[in-house]
């Protein structure tokens, strides 16, 4: 176990930041988002939830893929080269990091995204846990421990005027001893048990701890594609996309080619089933209601990932949906609102 | 606001409207939802209006105007220039809703208490339309207590309220209460950007902007925006709805979006409210809104539903085009 004066944090980050790409949560014109290390901006390890999650980290909301360019002699095709250097993703909560063993799934079963294998490679993951978890947190219900997550290098608690450091992999233990120059060692961290406990404690009590997510997950297509409540619940919805981009397992993307008059950019960015050309087709488009994009959302999340992943769930409870969503529709009133169906029915 | 729901009810029962376009509770108190509520019982249950039901319900009017019967809906003050503007545009039909009009003491915006570290609200007081709402009571799920003036959470356009007179309604129902800042103008935050150096000015909109993920929720909100299918939607163009395929893309969007509801934005303030990232949307509004008032004379979109425009109607006493030009060189 190691540990930092929090007065220090600037200083060993900029040590980091010296060295290799850093992540961090960055303050900017009055909103934390994720953005790469500089020492003038603003890091921000006090909010809780960033407004995007750490995804772009990983799989970027816009990324060229390759470009072609047309010169006298022809065409010439330049891949976009993948990351091959160490980088690190400092103050990723726990939620966030198991959203990345959901979208591994997708991404790394065959055929394999090397992009996105590059980028996982070689981060550092460096989770800070969550000293004071919101109401609309439900990480809980997925099994993640707020407290400790077990897909990061090192996990980090911020303990009053320290943060503690302790390395779970390798990775994590060779980063510890690149940068240990600014660390202290410290004792076994009996106060990092007592913080540990002290966030499962509040986490078994917040509100949504007790959400049930009986008759969701594998084999439920029939049942709830055809549930009538799927009407009332999107008659609000704007169509916007807030939801799929805050969500840190959202993982559509189009490709898309950017004509820069002497050649093409190739690119892929983020999609949102909410939007009106989401799987289009040259003939025509599947979903044709605000209601079946809506319903789509959730089914991917609730019953469809589930079914094509072991009944893994492809939300981690992370409530920047609750938080962010216009009109205050979310994947938490969807599922209580099927859930009170359910009871009723059963009644 | 049980008087609410026991007019709703009525009118249902009696066969005047079909439904009822209103806020459904949420589960927290900050979450209320846009609703359209078809009996009584499930406006006993769920109908809820308190001073977080910000949402202007105007533009879902729009889809209402082609169901079978009438509407109810409820409008506030604000909502209902935007209900106005959407009759001007014949987007909205009249003769399908029937409009109640709200009283408004404000709306409350949860972000300010997320700034004060007391967003995880479990339970408030001072909020109803029964209350003086000029102070919020508040205690959160760890137990912080505090008081806070109703004015610091309030959403920034509250503070600069039009009027709080309905522009159009069948019947009014709750009172109101004054929020417009005494000393304040609306467009004091513009002049103070206008202020700026050309540089400072366009690092200022470049850091604001860089925050935008397209999301699309200030258009998609956005009454005035009503169009069937969004430029930005075309498939055939190297621009994308969803992504920005270069760095100045986001920007662009803004600003076409700003100019294309030129004239007819009522400043109702929703592109702010539902930002994601809180991007300051209305300045550019309020910016075009001055710049139309100074050149054209005073205009307040959405008061009636005949005035044309300033930038439909043509007179012979219109700024010749140049004069744009001439201003913005100063």
């Amino acid at each position: 176990m190691k540990k930092i004066a929090q007065s220090l944090i600037p200083q060993f980050l900029s040590c980091v930041g010296g060295a290799m790409d850093l992540f961090v949560p960055v303050r900017m014109s009055g909103a934390a988002n994720w953005g790469i290390w500089d020492k003038n901006r603003t890091v921000d390890l006090d909010t809780l939830k960033t407004v995007k999650s750490p995804k772009d980290v990983f799989f970027p909301q816009c990324q060229t893929m390759y470009t072609v360019h047309h010169a006298d002699a022809g065409y010439t095709i330049d891949p976009m080269k993948l990351t091959s250097q160490p980088f690190c993703v400092f103050g990723i909560r726990p939620c966030d990091v198991r959203a990345l063993t959901v979208m591994d799934q997708v991404f790394l079963a065959e055929p394999e995204d090397t992009f996105y294998r590059a980028r996982r490679e070689n981060a550092i993951l460096l989770s800070l846990a969550c000293h004071r978890p919101a109401q609309t947190c439900f990480c809980s219900v997925f099994s993640i421990d707020a407290a400790q997550s077990d897909g990061a290098d090192v996990m980090m608690w911020m303990i009053g005027q320290d943060l503690w450091l302790e390395g779970q992999t390798d990775k994590g233990n060779g980063f510890l001893e690149q940068f240990s120059e600014l660390l202290e060692d410290a004792d076994d961290g009996a106060c990092v048990e007592e913080e540990k406990e002290s966030i499962r404690a509040i986490t078994r009590k917040l509100p949504y701890s007790g959400l049930s997510l009986e008759g969701w997950g594998e084999g439920r297509t029939d049942e709830k594609f055809d549930d009538p409540n799927w009407e009332q619940l999107s008659d609000a919805c704007l169509a916007c996309g807030t939801c799929t981009f805050v969500c840190p397992t959202c993982q559509c993307y189009d490709i898309k080619d950017y004509d820069t008059g002497h050649g093409i950019q190739r690119y892929r960015c983020w999609d949102s089933c909410m939007y009106s050309d989401f799987t289009l087709m040259a003939a025509a488009n599947n979903r044709t209601t605000q209601m079946q994009r809506f319903r789509q959302r959730f089914m991917h999340k609730l019953v469809y990932f589930p079914t094509n992943n072991d009944g893994m769930f492809m939300c981690v409870g992370c409530g920047r949906c609750v938080d962010r969503c216009p009109q205050s529709l979310n994947i938490v009133k969807v599922i209580k609102t099927m859930e009170k169906g359910r009871e009723e029915e059963q009644a | 606001m049980q008087e609410l729901i026991n007019r709703a009810k009525e009118l249902l029962a009696d066969g005047t409207v079909a439904r009822v376009l209103g806020w459904k509770k949420g589960d927290f108190v900050y979450n209320p939802e846009p609703h359209i509520f078809t009996s009584a019982g499930e406006l006993e249950k769920d109908f809820i209006y308190d001073g977080f039901c910000g949402a202007n319900l105007s533009k879902y009017m729009i889809r209402a105007s082609r169901m079978e019967g009438k509407t109810l809906v409820f409008l506030k003050p604000c909502d209902t220039f935007s209900f106005n503007q959407l009759i001007k545009e014949h987007q909205v039909d009249r003769e399908k809703a029937y409009i109640i009009g709200v009283g408004c003491k404000g709306k409350l915006d949860h972000r300010k208490f997320q700034e004060r570290d007391l967003g995880d609200i479990e339970s408030i007081s001072g909020i109803r339309m029964m209350d003086e709402c000029d102070v919020v009571h508040v205690t959160t799920i760890y137990g912080d207590k505090a008081d806070l003036p109703f004015a610091d959470v309030m959403l920034e356009r509250c503070h600069y309220c039009k009027t709080k007179d309905h522009q159009i309604f069948d019947e009014k129902m709750l009172g109101s209460r004054e929020t417009t800042d005494k000393d304040g103008d609306r467009f004091d935050e513009v002049r103070r950007i206008q202020k700026m150096s050309p540089e400072e000015r366009f690092s200022y909109f470049r850091s604001e902007l860089s925050k935008c993920i397209r999301c699309n929720a200030c258009r998609n909100v956005c009454p005035a925006c009503n169009c069937l299918h969004c430029v930005f939607d075309n498939t055939n163009y190297d621009t994308a709805q969803k992504a920005n395929a270069d760095s100045f893309e986001e920007n662009m969007f803004h600003i076409i979006r700003t100019l294309h509801v030129a004239g007819r934005c009522t400043d109702c303030g929703e592109c702010s409210r539902v930002c994601p990232q809180s991007i300051p949307l209305h300045l550019f509004n309020r910016k075009l809104i001055l710049d139309m008032d100074e050149l054209y004379g005073e205009f307040q979109a959405g008061s009636d539903t005949q005035t044309p425009g300033p930038l439909t109607a043509y007179t012979l006493e219109d700024p010749e085009a140049g004069a744009g030009l001439e201003r913005s060189r100063g």
